[in-house]
């Protein structure tokens, strides 16, 4: 077995332990309506983890995530106050995501300046610009939010494939042929894996990273109208904090920090991981809601430790 | 063609200018000037500072006072970047420090033993970091995540849900109070930076620390216990984290768990890397990671004090620290400011 796989396996093997747990422990846990909840649930998530995947896969970070999808939401209803329509507003504002990640990438190669920073100061740019567009929440009440909302697929026994939850299937399928199938994909991996090395192959570094950081932003743009669309409104402090969330996806999904390791449909379980502990919060019901943070975090760090510890045993027998 | 720029420093004809560009503090200092300068033309009275019953007072002191929690965080932050690290949980420890204060305060203890016990909290919660970060080997960004998450709910937890208020003449001294004029809280944070100077810089132990961060294997075959060395910046960062909390919650008299330090790890940070530290380790700076603290300050304070709109706050703060961040990098004035030489030549 490759050892690339790893990872993922050890990612698939937590969500598919913790989903039997829920099954035991909670009546009609185990239907397609809790599973298909849970893709709509967090499927904008999962989309703008997908792009964040891409650039820790370089060894960078994107702090923007949250304030992009804030920032489009806001942007959005705004723009439907004037009459715009929702797709309209949405393509828009998904080129305008991918232009300001290309600057935030071209920044972070040009100057050399550490990524961690540069996006930090894009959270700051965009989330201010949340409270200029609006201080109040936003509806957005164009007829095409409820055609959005009720178009599905059934999947048998009462669940249902949302529009919102098929939009993430489709672009997690297109991330990972961009990942896997094309040159670039390959030059990600490469800067990641060792940058010096990769410019002495040849690899086009500025223009890779200004793509990748591009990429970043076009899919927490995406993530952030799907979000819109989903909760038919824009606030200024929507998905606050929201980019951690995606970063600590993409690292449940088996992706380094440190770049170079991990792949893109790990992702997505790792946003179902998340998804998973929410749920069963919810099926448990009686949580106050500071249990319910505890209990998060107690759950992050038993996936985390459970998920090093597959992988060291693994590595432990290969070396044997 | 382009080869004179490809040559390093040494090899370059001296130029004053260029050689006073070159040094570290050059660019936080010049950054933190020319917002006093603007200061100086939008807000009348920004310099002046006076005595108000019994207190300085005035715009700079303002800066000072307000800066104080801060810049307790960045100095702890500003150890565990230089091990390579990051510390996301500092606000969720001021959260769960308030608390714990707060709820030693009702219980009736002797005010010493309350910091006593609310201080080793904060260093407790280094601790654990540490341990995740140090023996179970979690990237720092993911387990301090853990703390970030968790600690508003322990904190909530031991407060019941409530913002909790306490009258104690004991932390009010510390954190409002004055000694001669100085507010107290001005004078806890110089002697802290003084304490942690001499601590790191006037032993081996800052070397310890950017060696842990700029090789950790190197260290360790060197005979540094990398992991002791870790442990003890988080413990470190937890301890200055605590103090900050001890001086937020002595303010408002009270623990409000879900906004107390809410967001003063991105400040932090901010402050670290103006101040000329690397996220990569490796190296650290007390002293510019204070005038980065001030520069975040004063452009906060005099954002409000400029009359604009607190809906600008985050969009100005945004662009100036883009700006100074531009400033700051070699690359960035090489190419910019060298199309310009250039072009005179």
């Amino acid at each position: 077995m490759k050892e690339r796989y790893l990872p993922i396996l050890a990612t698939v093997g937590v969500f598919v332990v913790a989903y039997a747990i829920g099954g035991v422990a909670f009546r009609n846990f185990l239907s397609t309506t809790v599973l298909g909840n849970m893709l709509t649930d967090n499927a904008f998530i999962i989309i703008a983890a997908i792009g964040t995947t891409f650039v820790i896969l370089s060894g960078g970070i994107d702090l923007s995530v949250g304030s992009m999808i804030g920032f489009v939401g806001v942007a959005m209803a705004r723009l439907d106050t004037l009459g715009w329509h929702p797709l309209e507003s949405g393509l828009l504002l998904i080129a305008f995501g991918t232009l300001f990640g290309a600057f935030q990438g071209f920044i972070i190669d040009f100057c050399e300046i550490q990524p961690f920073i540069i996006t930090l100061a894009g959270l700051f740019l965009l989330r201010g610009s949340c409270f200029m567009v609006t201080l109040d929440s936003l509806p957005i009440q164009h007829p095409f939010i409820g055609v959005f909302s009720d178009w599905h697929i059934a999947l048998g026994g009462g669940g249902r494939l949302s529009a919102s939850a098929l939009v993430m299937l489709f672009m997690l399928a297109v991330a990972v042929a961009i990942a896997h199938f094309t040159r670039f994909g390959t030059n990600v991996y490469a800067i990641g894996g060792d940058r010096a090395s990769a410019q002495l192959m040849g690899v086009p570094i500025r223009r890779t990273t200004v793509m990748i950081y591009a990429l970043g932003g076009f899919y927490s743009a995406l993530g952030g109208v799907v979000y819109a669309l989903y909760t038919a409104s824009g606030y200024p402090l929507q998905a606050v904090g929201d980019e951690l969330d995606a970063i600590a996806a993409v690292v449940l999904g088996g992706t380094l920090l440190t770049g170079g390791v991990g792949l893109v449909a790990g992702t997505l379980f790792g946003g179902l991981i998340q998804g998973l502990i929410t749920t069963m919060i919810d099926f448990q019901g009686s949580l106050n809601s500071w249990w319910a943070k505890i209990f998060i975090g107690i759950l992050l760090f038993v996936f985390i430790v459970t998920q090093r510890t597959i992988m060291r045993s693994f590595m432990l027998r290969r070396a044997a | 063609m382009e080869h004179a720029d490809r040559l390093p420093a040494a090899a370059r004809p001296p130029s004053r200018l260029g050689d006073l560009a070159g040094r570290k503090w050059f660019w936080p200092v010049v950054a933190l000037g020319l917002i006093l300068l603007v200061d100086a033309f939008v807000s009348r009275g920004f310099f002046s500072i006076g005595i108000v019953q019994g207190r300085l007072y005035g715009s700079l002191i303002d800066v000072l006072y307000r800066g104080t929690p801060i810049a307790l965080v960045a100095l702890g932050m500003a150890v565990v970047i230089g091990t390579k690290g990051i510390d996301l949980s500092v606000g969720a420890v001021v959260a769960i420090v308030g608390a714990v204060m707060t709820y030693l305060i009702h219980q009736d203890m002797a005010a010493p033993w309350v910091l006593i016990l609310t201080l080793a909290t904060g260093a407790l919660c280094g601790l654990w970091n540490g341990l995740l970060v140090a023996v179970l080997d979690i990237q720092p960004i993911i387990a301090t995540l853990i703390l970030m998450v968790t600690g508003r709910g322990i904190a909530l937890m031991i407060d019941a849900g409530l913002i909790v208020t306490f009258r104690s003449d004991f932390f009010s001294a510390i954190s409002t109070g004055q000694v001669f004029t100085v507010p107290s809280r001005i004078l806890v944070c110089a002697g802290t930076f003084v304490l942690l100077w001499l601590f790191l810089r006037r032993t081996s132990l800052g070397l310890f620390v950017e060696s842990v961060g700029g090789n950790a294997a190197a260290a360790d075959l060197a005979g540094i216990d990398a992991r002791l060395v870790k442990i003890g910046a988080y413990m470190l960062s937890g301890l200055c984290s605590g103090l900050a909390g001890v001086l937020i919650c002595g303010d408002i008299r009270g623990s409000d768990s879900n906004n107390a330090g809410l967001f003063i790890e991105l400040d932090a940070i901010l402050a670290v890397v103006i101040g000329g530290g690397s996220l990569a380790g490796g190296r650290f700076y007390l002293g510019f990671t204070v005038i980065g603290v001030l520069i975040i300050q004063t452009l906060t304070t005099s954002i409000l004090y400029s009359g604009v709109p607190p809906e600008y706050n985050m969009i100005v703060k945004g662009v100036v620290v883009l700006i100074v961040l531009l400033l700051g990098s070699r690359r960035f004035r090489d190419r910019v400011f060298g199309v310009f030489r250039r072009g005179a030549a």
